[in-house]
């Protein structure tokens, strides 16, 4: 098997599936009172700070929560309804995730104001039009990391400085989902109040994810009962969940971003050399996360080829779901100037380190044969 | 209180001397139908089957489960008291309480099959009738449009009460099972599902074909028609369906056959398909989801040419219906949310954009003959899987 869709999921790594075994047995409710309830609070904790260390802050502002989008919901729903006396223009990107993108249509129709900053054609916002956006009445600006679909690294470390010029007020929100571990992220020295991001994306589970929260920033909690996690989140926390999330913020830490960026442009490179009509939809080389790599292949629709490759046991996702009777185009490479043919047409590898220079050739091989087969048939 | 069922049955009434045949079909079927659930105690008299559960808390299921059953026109708990009139008239008072509510209009019937119990149904009507006036607070007797009808049956052993309005309407036909079997085409559309349906509830036992063009269909296509087979399955207690790998044949027709033509020759190859794995399959007919004129490979020249190329009767119950008429079907029997997931037909490859909609037989057979068409149907069927589906409960 060639697993090229690590941008939707990654396989458990051995090392996080022992850490659930072994938080199974530690099973004790970790508010109860008893040594065994110390026991499981103790991997919280160690959670914390492994966590923690990733982004550099520190480990009592990190909660846990069922993944990004519970996290991403509770930033932007929790912050500006508790904070809309201050102001109600907020600001978010085109081309963030649909668990950015929902909770910003809600806040809109509760009378929210709402920039949606365009991006150009390698996926990244223009900082003098983020300037003259903000403005006395901007409280909130939640912009992802990297881009999903293409990989594109956001200025995030620039966002700040402009921000306490032109909008004291505004606090800053950073979907980290597909960052997280993966670049370098100094969340406390580039002044990010709020942080998503999710276990499952860097080898943990599913179901479980981290929200950051700086100090002096403050919330409606979206779930409310036992007031577990200093009231952000209730709820007994999921100790198993946590456990793989703190397993897998380990493992990423040591994150070889050279071996994946040299798997990225072996199979960039191969591909370019040997299938025409091509497009590649990626950022600048300094802007671009070595983990993504999408590419059109003009004259076929994308869902086909999927398909075909998984006869080859590859697997990939495709930029837009395909369906005669609701075409979906993906929001992302429309955002970034596709044409139709070319969102139509478009894969995406996401890679991870479990993947071999080997296997890349033998993906390259397989495109070879299938994009060939496969444009036969297409109607021109 | 003791519960029972009491069934009610329909056409098998009108089969005269095969009546006793189609009964017993009908009672193996709903065993079968209830298997997982109780085993329960059944007798029949008087065109009504009687079913007495093991366990009384099984009762809804088990009517819930039989107004799935071909041959049903109708389920209905019903009380069972003593036969003496003062059981019968606080009976029908505690059985009826929730329907004899302030302000309705209701009627008591009773019918005395036992012609030794001493009132006659007419007095057994006014004697009730006239206690529940008395003891529920504002009823009012109605006798020609009763919002609530109290049903007294006066039987050998018992009298059963039970308020005619809470009847579950059956599903009505005939039992499947008596021999004739019927091979479906279905594919991961809306019409398909419902003329197998309808097929099925003539009591005809139902194998399904499904031509599978990976990869340019997708595994969810497949998962999708196993899900549509699983829903009919609940009717017909099973279904053998077979995936007849069809890629292969597509991208024949693609390379060799005008791209107008494409749709019919790969319609006619379906058909030839279907009718060998019909005729190995003790299946004595086709059925299509086909009605006249709702696509161009569906008007009727365009049926002529994929008609002849078999020799068993083609089934097309939805021939005469709108589309409109086939959802709300579709909907009904519960098939209507699965067939619009997406899908299927996701990827218009094999799609003329300009389909022949008045074909002539003798262009789409010269159209046809570069192709190898023993070879490919050949290794087509070498390649079935077939699966037997169960219900999805």
């Amino acid at each position: 098997m060639i697993y090229l869709d690590n941008a939707s999921t990654t396989e458990p790594s051995e090392n996080v599936k022992n850490a659930v075994l072994d938080a199974m047995k530690n099973f004790a409710n970790p508010s109860s009172m008893h040594r065994l309830g110390i026991n499981a609070e103790n991997i919280i904790k160690k959670a914390c700070e492994n966590s923690a260390k990733i982004i550099s802050v520190h480990p009592g502002n990190i909660y846990f929560t069922s993944g990004a989008t519970e996290s991403n919901n509770t930033a932007i729903l929790g912050y500006c309804r508790q904070n809309k006396k201050k102001g109600t223009h907020i600001i978010t990107t085109a081309i963030e995730h649909p668990s950015v993108l929902a909770p910003f249509k809600i806040l809109e129709n509760e009378g929210f104001s709402v920039t949606y900053l365009k991006t150009d054609t390698y996926g990244l916002i223009d900082l003098n039009d983020f300037e003259n956006t903000l403005n006395d009445n901007t409280i909130f600006v939640s912009i992802m990391a990297v881009n999903n679909e293409i990989g594109s690294i956001m200025p995030i470390d620039k966002l700040k400085p402009i921000m306490k010029q032109k909008a004291p007020k505004a606090v800053l929100h950073v979907d980290a989902v597909q960052a997280y571990g993966k670049i370098p992220l100094k969340a406390k020295q580039w002044g990010i109040d709020m942080l998503s991001a999710s276990g499952h994306k860097i080898h943990g589970i599913k179901g479980s994810g981290i929200l950051y929260i700086a100090d002096n920033i403050n919330i409606i909690p979206l779930l409310n009962g036992g007031g577990q996690q200093k009231n952000i989140r209730s709820g007994t926390e999921n100790v198993v969940g946590i456990a793989a999330f703190s397993q897998a913020s380990e493992d990423i830490s040591n994150y070889n971003r050279a071996y994946v960026g040299e798997l990225r442009n072996y199979l960039k490179k191969g591909i370019e050399e040997n299938i025409d009509r091509i497009k590649i939809n990626e950022s600048k080389e300094e802007t671009q996360a070595e983990h993504i790599l999408n590419i059109s292949f003009l004259g076929l629709r994308s869902e086909i080829l999927l398909h075909s490759l998984e006869m080859h046991d590859i697997y990939v996702s495709t930029g837009s779901a395909c369906s005669t009777n609701k075409p979906m185009p993906s929001h992302v490479l429309t955002a970034i100037g596709c044409s139709h043919e070319e969102t139509d047409s478009a894969i995406r590898f996401s890679f991870s380190e479990n993947l071999t220079v080997k296997d890349m050739d033998t993906v390259i091989g397989a495109l070879k044969k299938e994009v060939s087969n496969i444009r036969k048939y297409v109607r021109k | 209180m003791k519960e029972i069922i009491l069934v009610k049955y329909g056409e098998i009434i009108l089969k005269g001397g095969n009546r006793p045949k189609f009964e017993k079909l009908l009672m193996d079927n709903i065993r079968n139908a209830v298997r997982n659930i109780d085993n329960i105690k059944m007798s029949i008299a008087q065109a009504t089957i009687y079913i007495t559960p093991q366990n009384n808390d099984n009762i809804d299921l088990i009517c819930e489960r039989l107004s799935l059953v071909f041959g049903i026109v109708s389920v209905t708990k019903a009380g069972v008291f003593e036969k003496n009139m003062d059981a019968i008239r606080s009976g029908a008072a505690e059985y009826c309480k929730n329907d004899l509510l302030p302000g309705r209009k209701f009627k008591v019937e009773a019918k005395r099959a036992d012609k030794h119990f001493p009132l006659t149904s007419v007095e057994i009507s006014m004697d009730v009738g006239g206690y529940l006036d008395d003891v529920m607070d504002g009823l009012i007797c109605d006798v020609h449009d009763p919002e609530a009808t109290v049903k007294i049956e006066i039987r050998d052993v018992a009298a059963y009460i039970y308020c005619e309005q809470n009847k579950l309407a059956g599903q009505g036909g005939m039992p499947i099972g008596a021999g004739s079997k019927a091979t479906l085409l279905l594919s991961g559309g809306i019409d398909s599902p419902v003329a197998g349906h309808m097929i099925a509830k003539r009591g005809v036992e139902i194998d399904a074909v499904n031509f599978f063009s990976f990869p340019y269909t997708s595994e969810r296509a497949k998962e999708k028609v196993i899900e549509l087979a699983s829903i009919l399955a609940k009717y017909t207690s099973k279904i053998n369906l077979h995936i007849v790998p069809f890629t292969e044949i597509q991208l024949a027709i693609r390379d060799n056959c005008p791209e107008e033509h494409m749709t019919l020759i790969m319609r006619r190859f379906m058909m030839k398909i279907s009718e060998k794995i019909a005729l190995k399959n003790n299946s004595m007919a086709l059925i299509t989801g086909e009605s006249v004129g709702q696509v161009a490979s569906q008007t009727l020249s365009a049926l002529n040419v994929t008609n002849s190329v078999v020799n068993i009767p083609v089934l097309r119950p939805l021939i005469g219906m709108d589309k409109k008429e086939i959802v709300e079907r579709a909907r009904t029997i519960d098939t209507f949310s699965t067939s619009i997931l997406p899908y299927e037909d996701c990827c218009t490859v094999f799609t003329p954009k300009h389909p022949t909609t008045n074909p002539k037989k003798i262009n789409i057979e010269r159209s046809e003959s570069k192709l190898d068409a023993e070879n490919l149907i050949e290794k087509a069927v070498e390649g079935i899987e077939t699966m037997t589906i169960y219900p999805k409960m």
